[in-house]
């Protein structure tokens, strides 16, 4: 099948190694076969290769090598933020931070809420079962 | 990036000050060496095969170290070197995409190491340059110098965030489609 996300330049891509994991960065220029050179509102420019990032769908619209302004203002343009996080992927890594910063009592208020909701599905499927039958 | 292993070192010496010359010509040489007890030992091998000159009768004057001046633009760096091989000594010009010149000259040692197996002792740097993009010669740096490059990553190498989270047995294959 064919390739969806290309390495170019203004595409989002996610940190998944290293020090600065889990940091949404934009490729701003490519330096050569394994290294790109990346850019983020909050970090100084650097180079990072490529096994480090995993390319997401979101692409801005740059030129090549921006000014940190102009970046963050395609960035805003493009509402990378909010195209993030009301992606699934982007929706799945605030989940998981989530749940991974619960304390005891959060995690008790957890169980009893899945317990209420299990109690609720076999509420329901209970009566389209007697409803079948009958 | 991580620390290099070879630095670029500015080294300034002369002649000892004597009875027939009061003030010997002053030499500047710009090096690459792992720290700066080698950087000056480099000196002097270089200045003794040029001038009549040794480090017992010599002194360095000033020895600094070179720092990149624009480490986040992308340059194209030609180095000249000259690399002994089994049968002889050879010149060459190899070209290196990189953000720093530092990190050129390593990818140079890198690379002479793995396709000619030349180690570094073997080497000897004779010129460095940043090239423009028009001048450069070699096509596997021409092909970088498109400004609206764009290419799909084929394989996916899937590992642990960290170190620590690596396992030897896993549950499933992993997906390496990108």
């Amino acid at each position: 099948m064919p390739f969806k996300r290309y390495v170019e330049i203004g595409r989002v891509a996610l940190v998944n190694y290293g020090k600065e994991y889990g940091r949404l960065v934009v490729i701003v220029d490519v330096i050569d076969q394994n290294r790109a050179l990346v850019d983020a509102p909050d970090m100084v420019r650097g180079q990072m290769n490529f096994k480090r990032l995993s390319l997401t769908d979101i692409k801005i619209d740059i030129p090549r090598v921006p000014k940190k302004k102009t970046l963050i203002d395609a960035m805003e343009a493009a509402d990378v933020k909010n195209k993030w996080e009301n992606s699934s992927w982007g929706r799945k890594l605030i989940v998981q931070k989530r749940r991974a910063a619960l304390n005891d009592f959060d995690r008790f208020k957890v169980m009893l809420a899945k317990i209420k909701r299990g109690g609720a599905i076999r509420q329901e499927l209970a009566k389209l079962k007697k409803a079948s039958s009958a | 990036m991580v620390a290099f292993r070879f630095h670029q070192y500015q080294v300034v010496g002369r002649g000892l000050p004597s009875a027939i010359d009061e003030h010997p010509k002053i030499y500047r040489m710009k090096l690459w060496a792992t720290n700066e007890v080698r950087a000056k030992s480099k000196f002097w091998y270089f200045l003794r095969k040029l001038k009549k000159v040794k480090k017992s009768n010599g002194q360095v004057l000033a020895i600094n170290e070179i720092f990149e001046r624009n480490p986040t633009k992308i340059k194209n760096y030609g180095i000249w070197l000259r690399y002994q091989s089994r049968t002889g000594y050879h010149n060459m010009y190899k070209e290196f995409r990189d953000t720093t010149l530092n990190g050129a000259v390593e990818q140079m040692y890198n690379e002479m190491a793995s396709r000619h197996r030349v180690r570094s002792h073997c080497i000897q740097i004779i010129k460095t340059a940043t090239i423009p993009s028009k001048l450069c010669k070699r096509e596997s740096t021409k092909q970088f110098h498109d400004s609206k490059i764009k290419f799909p990553l084929v394989f996916k190498k899937v590992r642990p965030p960290t170190r620590k989270l690596k396992t030897t047995f896993k549950a499933s294959r992993p997906n390496l489609f990108m």
